[in-house]
């Protein structure tokens, strides 16, 4: 019998079996001409690395990028690509001289610094000596949610998060106003290919539509406990109805959620997360410390039973300001989805062209 | 008996595990699209039972079973019809079988298409 040594482990193939993998895919991003081919390879270079993530144990991050960058992204981008021509110029080679070099040089670099980084896990590098450490060590004293995640991007880092979603909600806006708000002209007349042809999958839809969104709604009340949060609901929100858009034509969604709606849905749910921190202020805390969400008068009237076991300091306002504003990152995540997704879809290449000529 | 149920869930895993190679190769070894759909099909279905099969087998009566099963659940429900949903777009747009009853293509004719590339 073969004994490897040590230091051969499972995890270790897994990561070299996994980053093969994202090497050969990103292979065959650039090699490939078709814009489709490489849209659909990003979905599985995404995948993967939301693979390579949970083997890292970072299943937060691993549960984002899976939503995002192989399921929303992907759907936006096929958007995208139905008004160009779905294939690159064959290039130059000369052309490809410098950014190669520039490629090379930058690679070189990081690979060089890569020698210079603590190992993973290790308790005693900068990032997990000082701040990280405090966090963990006062999470369950401060806060009192099991998710040290959560209670990191959502409580010692709300502002950094208020942020966050500030900048997903201009960068929905930016979108819509540089390709519009929803359908055009050419969108008045009904769709004429959903024939019968296509009656599996509108029953299959009927069916997961109402499950993804259930699913959504778990992920989102979840976040406290396990992986999950507002960022990864909102993206599964938008993508059961980016699924009813593409089964039943964008007019049926756009009856049933209008672009008015979304988009102020969109700026209700940033106005959400910045109303619990001016709340806060106003019962004499800092912004976003979620300590004072409640006066004094309304903490002494909550019932015990509502949450805990009594081991931990309730911290009532934590759990509170925790669930608001991931319901405004919900809002927002979702709605700013969807108005994006609506800018694209409600496009045609017939208005792609007459805007270009004009 | 805990050992013989993890022994039984391996073999489930090896099966599905061999039976998504076998999609796998048949993806790239088909001539056309419709039967390489249905060897892709197979690696989702077929192979994906079989491994979370054996998983349900391994991990016993707990929680982690009833997640495996609403796993296969939600593939069940969604596989199938992708690759229904594939098929359905493969012919809406045009493409046609280059094997069984509906062949179309003389064997000269194929001999000369270069391979992946459908006929017309």
């Amino acid at each position: 019998m073969i004994t490897l040594p040590a230091s051969i482990n499972a995890s270790l193939v897994l990561d070299i079996v996994l980053l093969v993998m994202l090497l050969v895919v990103a292979g065959a991003i650039v090699r490939t001409r078709s814009l489709l081919a490489a849209i659909i390879l990003f979905g599985v270079y995404s995948m993967i690395s939301a693979i390579w993530l949970v083997v890292m144990d970072a299943p937060d991050v691993a549960f984002t990028e899976a939503v995002v960058g192989a399921g929303i992204s992907t759907i936006v981008l096929l958007g995208a690509i139905l008004l160009t021509r779905g294939e690159t110029e064959k290039s130059d080679w000369r052309k490809l001289i410098a950014p190669a070099l520039i490629c090379a040089a930058v690679g070189g670099v990081l690979i060089y610094a890569a020698m210079g980084l603590p190992d993973l896990g290790d308790a005693s590098s900068p990032a997990n000596a000082h701040v990280g450490r405090a966090y963990l060590e006062g999470t369950a004293k401060d806060i009192g949610v099991p998710n040290m995640v959560t209670a990191v991007l959502a409580s010692y880092r709300g502002l950094d998060t208020l942020g966050e979603t500030a900048v997903i909600f201009a960068a929905g806006i930016g979108v819509a106003l540089m390709l519009g708000f929803g359908p055009r002209s050419s969108l008045a007349s009904p769709p004429s290919n959903l024939g019968d042809r296509h009656v599996t999958l509108r029953v299959a839809a009927k069916l997961l539509i109402p499950l993804i969104a259930l699913f959504a709604l778990y992920v989102q009340f979840h976040g406290d406990l396990g992986a999950g949060g507002g960022f990864q609901a909102g993206v599964i929100m938008a993508a059961a109805i980016t699924l009813h858009a593409l089964v039943f034509g964008l007019r049926e969604t756009m009856a049933a959620i209008p672009s008015r709606v979304a988009r102020s849905v969109a700026s209700l749910g940033v106005l959400i997360y910045a109303g619990v921190g001016v709340v806060c202020m106003i019962n004499g805390g800092g912004f976003l410390d979620y300590d004072y969400l409640f006066p004094p008068a309304v903490e002494a009237q909550i019932p015990g039973w509502i949450l805990g076991d009594g081991s931990h300091a309730p911290h009532w306002g934590q759990h509170a300001g925790i669930l608001l504003i991931e319901i405004g990152v919900l809002l927002t995540v979702t709605a700013t989805m969807v108005t994006v997704f609506y800018g694209f879809a409600g496009r045609t290449v017939d208005d792609a062209r007459r805007e270009a000529k004009r | 008996m805990a050992d013989i149920l993890a022994w039984a869930g391996g073999g489930f895993v090896i099966i599905g595990a061999a039976l998504s190679l076998l999609g796998a190769i048949g993806v790239l070894k088909f001539p056309d699209v419709y039967t390489r759909i249905h060897a892709a099909s197979i690696t989702d279905t077929a192979g994906a039972s079989m491994v979370l099969l054996g998983l349900c087998l391994i991990a016993g009566l707990s929680l982690t079973t009833l997640k495996l099963v609403f796993i296969w659940m939600f593939v069940m429900l969604t596989t199938p019809v992708s690759a229904n949903a594939l098929a359905n777009a493969a012919f809406g747009s045009g493409h046609k079988p280059r094997i069984g009853a509906f062949q179309i293509m003389r064997t000269d004719e194929r001999r000369k298409t270069p391979r992946g590339v459908d006929a017309p």
